[in-house]
């Protein structure tokens, strides 16, 4: 049995550039599996809060802790950027790239990359560039490719910006089947109906500050905060 | 008039009957320039990655030094590596003056700083867009350095193909180490000059084509090459 990289805990932990709070201070324990949904409105400081999470934002203060060492802790994550980065090689070659960075074999990781190919619908587009992919297919394989090392904890910033219904429907499908597989998933979106379908538990965010953690349901009925109360009436904040 | 008429001829003649001077030549052209060739993108390729990737203390006095070296003309060069091989510089006894090794190391350092130039504002860019994600997947920073240049290998062959062709066409460093010696360090540069002095025009010619051929097909290449790293993006 692998040992948990969870719970996930920050203490006072903030990011401040050039004299500006962009998150935080934020506490926060997350314990477990299924899938957390983070909201807020443009520039409440959503991206940056998963980036301080994940660990490739650089702290100004407080501490982000996972419950292995950080070593493990980072191999066991991915994360899948808000504007997806797909790698000037072909769709297969995207796949492959994370497994043979941890020295699995060429013929395993193309194994395992061409099942996941056909998990998001490019079979027998293997050998084309990916960076010719639309914008939809390039949203799904970069979401294949934070799958493919079956991380314990996938982070996901905005990953359905831009889809259409259809596709949106294929990602949600596949990140329920990864958290039915115990992948413990992190997720901004602006989409309260993705919200409502996906969450366990709910995070939002105001003005770099997480203002409101709780239960998707509780959330939803009897959000405790007068801003998260008006983000869900659909006013928009100020 | 005639004189050029006459010469063309006879250049043409030497080049579809494979004279053999302009034969050997053109080879040894070509291994001496492959050879710096070689050597100087080993060392400028992960030189220009190691600019973009590490922020050490020195990078920007490489990168200055890259620059001011880009711009030193290649007799000066010619005239430092000469005064390191000669009988009583630092390197003298390795008697390398005068030999194509000694054109080797003075091409190698008139086209290293131009490769890890080009390599680094290539891969500068190419960087940007992958920083995210090599960083959250954890790469070291040799991993970087490999994915770097095996992505950015259509921009880093232009580079190469740039370093050629500046060394290909140079003629003041490798004329003052080499000494345009008959049957050891004659190439096709220094062999213009000579026969042009002497007034053979058919060899001098026959060589500048075959200078002019190789340099049209340098360019060619690296035109074609930009043209779809633009078309394709990558
Ligand atoms: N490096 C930086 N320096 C200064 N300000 C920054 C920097 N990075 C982000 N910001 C600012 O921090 C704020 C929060 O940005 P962030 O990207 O986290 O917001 P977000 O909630 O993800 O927004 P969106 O919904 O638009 O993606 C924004 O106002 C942004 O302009
Ligand atoms: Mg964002």
């Amino acid at each position: 049995m692998v040992t948990s990289i969870l719970p996930l805990r920050l203490d006072r932990a903030f990011v401040k550039r050039r004299g500006k709070m962009l998150a935080g201070p934020v506490d926060l324990d997350l314990t477990g599996d299924g899938v957390t949904i983070l909201m807020g409105p443009n520039g409440a400081g959503k991206t940056t809060l998963l980036r301080m999470m994940h660990g490739i934002e650089r702290l100004s203060g407080g501490t982000v802790t996972w419950a292995a060492d950080e070593e493990t802790a980072r191999a066991a994550q991915s994360f899948v950027f808000q504007t997806p980065v797909i790698m000037r090689r072909s769709v297969l070659e995207n796949l492959m790239y994370p497994l043979r960075l941890t020295g699995v074999a060429k013929a395993a990781a193309r194994k395992r990359a061409e099942d996941a190919c056909a998990m998001i619908g490019l079979a027998g587009q293997e050998g084309q560039r990916a960076t010719r992919l639309s914008g939809g297919e390039k949203q799904k394989l970069a979401l294949a490719r934070a799958l493919i090392r079956d991380p314990q904890v996938l982070f996901l910033d905005e990953p359905c910006a831009n889809l259409d219904g259809a596709s949106t429907r294929e990602i949600e499908t596949l990140l329920q089947a990864a958290a039915g597989r115990g992948t413990g998933i992190i997720m901004s979106t602006h989409s309260i109906g993705q919200a409502k379908r996906l969450a366990r538990d709910m995070l939002f965010m105001n003005r770099g500050r997480l203002i409101e953690h709780s239960p998707a349901d509780v959330f939803f009925t009897s959000a405790t905060t007068p801003e998260a109360r008006a983000f869900l009436n659909g006013d928009i904040l100020e | 008039m005639s004189d050029i008429w006459e010469g063309l001829r006879a250049a043409a003649w030497l080049l579809i009957s494979f004279d053999a001077d302009l034969w050997e030549i053109t080879l040894r052209s070509l291994r001496v320039t492959l050879t710096a060739l070689l050597i100087a993108c080993v060392i400028a390729m992960p030189l220009g990655a190691l600019l973009v990737l590490r922020r050490f203390w020195a990078r920007r006095f490489v990168i200055a030094l890259l620059n001011s070296l880009m711009g030193l003309p290649p007799v000066v060069v010619g005239l430092i590596v000469y005064l390191m091989l000669s009988r009583s510089g630092p390197f003298g006894v390795l008697n390398l003056l005068f030999t194509p090794t000694a054109m080797v190391i003075a091409q190698v350092i008139i086209i290293t700083p131009l490769i890890a130039s080009i390599t680094h504002q290539a891969l500068r860019e190419l960087w940007s867009e992958y920083h995210d994600l090599l960083i959250s997947l954890n790469t070291s920073i040799f991993q970087r350095v490999r994915t770097l240049l095996w992505d950015g290998r259509r921009t880093l062959l232009t580079a190469a193909l740039a370093g050629f062709g500046r060394a290909i066409g140079e003629v003041g460093a490798i004329m003052v180490v080499g000494g345009n010696i008959d049957n050891a360090t004659r190439v096709l540069t220094t062999a213009i000059a000579l026969e042009t002095g002497k007034g053979d025009f058919a060899m001098a010619l026959g060589l500048g084509m075959v200078l002019i051929g190789l340099a049209v097909t340098v360019n060619l290449a690296i035109h074609w090459l930009t043209g779809t790293e633009r078309a394709g993006r990558w």
